[in-house]
């Protein structure tokens, strides 16, 4: 027992942000803890009540859910929250250059704060130039989805050369630019992390479904110009274990989204 | 009123999602001269707000100004129309929920805008065409206002904050004692009490015996207590039958007859509680409710549904279990029906339909729990009556609700959730109606919204309340409200409430009204003083109001005040226990000597457009479009998921569950049996056929057949007819006689009668006598789990079972699936798929979609459509071929051909082909919308 208690002290640390009405903090945990991290689930008011230090964890999580219901857009109270409450911590977080990563309402969130795709301008404060918005078809769809990791710059998808396979689940998802110019300083930045790819890993061009939401430029998920944080759509977190993929009984495997995490926690054990 | 109010107005700048989708819809339902429809959503904001505060929240708070504009009008203002368009305004009537409302007054005080008094939202729409005043009224009637919960206007429309309730905060004295039996009934019928004359003068009997009259606190809380929906009168009636003994009650005498005689080890809990429970493994144990929400979801659709699914998690969260899966099987009326033949008061199908699956949606996905199981059916006879039948499953540490059942004396009486309000008063009685072109109108308040993630802090708050043991005893707030909650949980001891003390929505409410409201959302829990500390920090954590309304005594009585004054004083045994028995009639049928398929009417057409027609009816076409707005995937369980298959569309026969957090390889199995088209004909044959095919469902992919359990919704007519009541008794019969015969027993059932309207040209339209029968099983190791769809060239298939028509109502052997059983654990079968709707040739059509494979099969003609229980096909390995046969030995199984890559699925006799269909033909037809 003490030496398991020895062990997991020098397991990096993910706090993993429960905000009213989160839903898929647990299937986050599980992949956290998977990929080599203890994980923590801290509800955003028991993190208001008490002083818990955010600089003993090593990574950060906006798991997925529907923050206030998404009532008024999806993510954008949960994003109130963060910026009217949690403003210092979580750039100090981002800042000090640990891995963050927000996946579906998180991605929302992060978005809606302003926190991707940078930051340092526009964190609860200048006009945002993203967004994700209602689905191009008009629905929520939860269907299993290639993605291709695409970026060196972000610490969570670095070094992938894989696609990912995993469901999207959202009614929110259409990654949507306020001009189009930003796709190219995106691009140039090497920020879009993920996009949604055919079976073979080649890009969808917008088409449905392996494009499911209409996202400009395939765009599945985005990190910061640092890298450190990433914000994506789909779930990897329900692709760590091979019975999850849905044709395991026809013996397919493999592309899991546990190497997402794998990556991350790594970074995060050689940065702490 | 306070401050003035200003009128949001958020518009897309790109074609809104819902845009096309609306438009199909009218087209639909006749509206053919409509040619476009724009749609913008309405924030009605009331409080002294200027300039800056305005843009404030248009720009941060009420659009999304990377996607949509915002603009706001004063009251009083012109609704502002698109060019070419005309404008209609939707609001939602005072006092329905409206969560997005609170959420904005809320954020906007969070925001720093506290002048944000009251909020309310809206829908506003520029309808395009050449449209006269009279069009645009039908369209908003038919489409897009439905008149329960919302109004509509011709332009702009007034906000509508939610409003002061009229009840008085007054105790009434009903004079009852003195009223001859007409008055009795009178009484019944004016406070829709739905209570016979003997139930009436029972109630009659016992306050003379009191020397007094009751409240109405009182009255209604017996109307509640005594409803069908809450004590299962007919289910509990003597029976006379012509020619038979006495039943003493449906339940007794079959249902907890056959679970008796099963007596299965590891059943924990049948029939008594919220949920039934099975064991899992040493650790965990499981538990199931299904749930109907039939008349709610008639007149509406959304909230109908919505709260059905709300409400049937509260009843497994009532087990102390965390809630893992959901299920839901939906009947509609045709989708095509012409809406000039709808019934008065009648919403159309294709609007319950889109109505009822966007309230499973938003609840399921919202709480965060997969949606894995279901089924959708279709008949004219559902059409004023849809059922909506809703599942859910959970989990708890072994042994944790037996020691959760008992409220000991002082223990306070503790709600936990939502406030109350007039929301869902009476639903109870009105679930025990026929319904009526008025009863949308009557029955207004009897509507609820849910909030699911209100229902979300709940299961935080209980799971862990649980594990540190701060409750006794816990039961969910359904139909009844409180009143059945609290008069429940004090049946065998007593309790002392006061009515003041529960937190209302809003002011104004009757003290009968506290009391019987169903509003949502809400548990009560019976909690020692000293763990309520701790019990009120976990609900300050995960934002759950806690209210204190009094405690539980050992008085035998159930007290109930408000400011201190008595409104209900009864005793428990009465209460709970004097209700008298019905005595009620039945008439049973000569059972139906029609054979044959109860489908295919297609006669003298070859058997390929007979095959691509059966694949293209709306009943077996692909549910996809359905299942893939319901997130299946959360919680990272779902080993087999309702879709499968090479291109993730095949469609499964039953789940497979791998529950977070268990340890080992085991998990569970949920699946369905339904069949109403032989319910019209033989509702003893269709018992035997839905629970033969929910085990078959079962069993296919995987599940133990000897540890699976049932549940049973039987959704009938007015019981009072003895036709309708003889049907109900040879279905209970039936079930009892599968059940034995497979040694399944059924741990929780519920039914739903009554579902009936009566037209305003007096005619009555039932449903067609349904029995849904879900399983709820076992299979000790995921990785033995096979799925329907085919997996390689070159791969035998076998019929497992033998074919005879469902009408001769026989069953397979238990022996048959347990040998199939075998096979799978043995890791013999790579596909298995049931033969339901259709018959073989449907089945294996479905077999070869999912692995977009060919088949040539050598069956008899006679077979080929013929609907039957006990059937299944397998696909088996060449090299398993002679072990799969020597498992089957002494069982019906046939080798009927191959797995082929020719693409084509060719059926033949020994002597001739009679079936050749491309399986991109097959894929087509089956993916049909309607």
């Amino acid at each position: 027992m003490e030496n398991s208690l020895l062990v997991n002290d020098m397991l990096p640390r993910a706090l993993i942000l429960h905000a009213y009405g989160s839903n898929r903090d647990l299937d986050a945990a599980q992949a956290f803890e998977l990929a080599g991290a203890q994980s923590d689930v801290v509800a955003l008011t028991e993190l208001r009540a008490r002083a818990l230090r955010w600089a003993d964890y090593q990574l950060l999580c906006l798991p997925g859910g529907f923050a206030h219901a998404d009532a008024l857009g999806a993510g954008k109270l949960f994003a109130l929250d963060l910026t009217t409450y949690f403003a210092d911590e979580v750039t100090a977080f981002v800042d000090a250059g640990k891995p963050v990563i927000g996946m579906c309402n998180g991605f929302q969130a992060l978005v809606k704060s302003g926190i991707l795709p940078d930051g340092r301008d526009e964190f609860g404060s200048a006009a945002p130039t993203t967004t994700l918005t209602f689905n191009a078809a008009g629905h929520f769809e939860c269907r299993w989805i290639t993605l291709r990791p695409q970026s060196e710059t972000c610490v969570w998808t670095r070094g992938l050369s894989e696609p990912i396979y995993c469901p999207v689940a959202h009614g929110e998802g259409n990654y949507t630019v306020i001009d189009e110019s930003l796709i190219s300083d995106l691009s140039s930045q090497d920020q879009i992390a993920l996009v949604y790819a055919n079976a073979d890993g080649s890009p969808a061009n917008g088409e449905y479904p392996h494009n499911p939401n209409g996202s400009i430029a395939d765009i599945a998920g985005v990190c910061n110009p640092a890298g450190n944080v990433l914000g994506l759509m789909p779930h990897p977190e329900n692709h760590i274990l091979p019975h999850q993929h849905p044709r395991w009984t026809r013996g397919e495997g493999g592309q899991l989204g546990l190497t997402l995490f794998e990556n991350g926690v790594k970074y995060a054990s050689e940065h702490a | 009123m306070s401050g003035r109010s200003h009128t949001l107005v958020v518009q897309s700048k790109k074609s809104d999602p819902r845009n096309a989708g609306l438009l199909v819809d009218a087209h639909a339902l006749g509206l053919h001269g409509v040619t476009d429809i724009q749609c913008r959503d309405l924030y009605f904001i009331e409080g002294d707000l200027g300039e800056p505060d305005l843009k404030r929240l248009a720009g941060e708070l009420l659009s999304d100004p990377v996607a949509q504009t915002a603009e706001w009008r004063s009251a009083g203002g012109d609704a502002v129309a698109l060019s070419n368009t005309q404008v209609i305004e939707t609001a939602r009537r005072p006092g329905v929920t409206d969560s997005v409302a609170e959420q904005i007054v809320r954020a906007a005080h969070e925001l720093g805008i506290a002048a944000v008094q009251r909020a309310a939202t809206g829908n506003s729409y520029c309808v395009g065409g050449d449209l006269s005043t009279d069009d645009l009224r039908t369209l908003a009637e038919r489409l897009l206002a439905n008149s329960v919960i919302q109004h509509y206007n011709l332009g702009a429309i007034e906000p509508t904050f939610p409003q002061t309730a009229k009840g008085s905060a007054k105790v009434d004295t009903i004079q009852l004692r003195e009223l001859d039996g007409d008055g009795l009934l009178a009484l019944s019928r004016d406070r829709r009490a739905a209570l016979d004359l003997a139930e009436m003068s029972a109630i009659q009997g016992y306050f003379q015996s009191e020397d007094r009259d009751p409240t109405d606190v009182e009255f209604e809380m017996l109307a509640q207590t005594w409803s069908e929906h809450c004590v299962h009168k007919t289910f509990r009636a003597k029976i006379e039958a012509d020619g038979q003994a006495p039943i003493d009650g449906l339940l007794k005498t079959y249902l907890v007859a056959a679970t008796n005689a099963i007596a299965a080890p590891w059943v924990r809990s049948a029939f008594v509680d919220n949920a039934g429970i099975i064991d899992f493994d040493d650790e965990f144990e499981i538990s199931i409710k299904v749930e109907t929400h039939n008349h709610p979801s008639a007149i509406e659709p959304f909230g109908g549904a919505n709260t059905g699914v709300g409400g049937v998690i509260r009843d497994v969260l009532g087990v102390s279990a965390k809630p893992i899966a959901a299920t839901d099987v939906l009947c509609f009326g045709p989708a095509d029906l012409d809406p000039n033949n709808l019934p008065e008061g009648v919403l159309h199908p294709r609007r319950i339909r889109s109505g009822v699956v966007a309230g499973v949606q938003d609840y399921g996905n919202k709480i965060g729990i997969p949606t894995v199981n279901g089924a959708i059916l279709y008949d004219e006879g559902y059409t004023a009556n849809p059922l909506v039948f809703c599942g859910c499953i959970g989990i708890a540490p072994k042994g944790k609700h037996a020691s959760t059942r008992a409220p000991q004396s002082n223990d306070r009486v503790i709600v936990l959730g939502g406030r109350t309000g007039s929301d869902g008063l009476r639903g109870a009685t009105f679930s025990s109606m026929t319904m009526d072109a008025q009863t949308g109108e009557v029955a207004g308040a009897s509507v609820q919204i849910g909030d699911p993630i209100t229902e979300k802090g709940l299961i935080e708050v209980i799971t862990r309340a649980r594990d540190l043991g701060l409750y006794h005893a816990i039961t969910d707030c359904g139909a009844g409200g409180l009143s059945s909650a609290v008069g429940e949980m004090a049946s065998t001891a007593g309790a002392d409430v006061e009515l003041t003390h529960v937190r209302l929505k809003y002011p104004g409410l009757a003290p009968w009204e506290i009391w019987l409201s169903e509003a949502q959302e809400r548990m009560v829990l019976a909690v020692p003083e000293p763990a309520l500390p701790r019990l009120q920090a976990l609900c300050d954590t995960y934002d759950v109001e806690l209210t204190n309304i009094g405690h539980f005594t050992d008085t035998g009585r159930l007290r109930v005040r408000y400011a201190k004054e008595i409104a209900l004083d009864l005793d428990n045994g009465f209460l709970h226990d004097g209700i008298p028995q019905r005595k009620m009639t039945a008439v049973i049928a000569q059972r139906s000597t029609t054979s044959g398929t109860t489908r295919p009417a297609l006669t003298g057409q070859s058997n390929e457009r007979v095959l691509l027609a059966l694949l293209a009816t709306p009943n077996v076409a692909s549910k996809s479009d359905v299942i893939r707005i319901y997130d299946h995937e959360i919680l990272g369980g779902t080993v087999v998921k309702p879709l499968t298959g090479l291109l993730n569309d095949g469609p499964s026969d039953a789940c497979v569950i791998k529950p977070i957090g268990t340890r080992g390889s085991r998990g569970i199995v949920i699946a369905n049996g339904i069949n109403p088209e032989l319910g019209k004909t033989d509702a003893y044959a269709m018992a035997l056929n839905v629970i033969d095919e929910a085990i078959r469902n079962a069993v296919a992919v995987g599940a133990n057949p000897d540890r699976i359990a049932i549940l049973d919704n039987f959704c009938w007519g007015d019981p009072t007819r003895p036709e309708t009541l003889g049907s109900l008794v040879e279905a209970v019969r039936g079930c009892h006689d599968a059940a034995v015969h497979f040694g399944t027993p059924f741990i929780s059932g519920k039914d739903s009668l009554n579902n009936e309207y009566l037209g305003a040209d007096g005619e009555r339209h039932a449903i067609p006598p349904t029995l849904l029968i879900s399983a709820l099983g076992i299979i000790d190791d995921v990785a033995k789990a096979v799925t329907m769809d085919l997996k390689a060239v070159g791969n035998a298939i076998y019929l497992v079972g033998s074919i005879t028509p469902t009408e001769n109502s026989q069953l397979p052997s238990a022996h048959l699936y347990r040998a199939l059983h075998r096979t799978l654990q043995l890791g013999l079968v790579r596909a298995c798929h049931d033969l339901s709707e259709g018959g073989l040739a449907v089945a294996a059509a479905e077999m070869c979609i999912g692995g977009r494979v060919g088949m040539s099969l050598t069956v008899d003609e006679a077979d080929l459509f013929t609907e039957t229980n006990g059937c299944l096909l397998t696909e088996v390995h060449p090299d398993n071929a002679a072990e799969f046969e020597r498992t089957f030995a002494g069982q019906p199984h046939r080798r009927l051909g191959v797995v082929a890559d020719s693409n084509q699925l060719r059926i033949a006799s020994p002597d001739q082909q009679f079936l050749s269909v491309a399986v991109d033909q097959l894929v087509a037809a089956w993916k049909t919308a309607s």
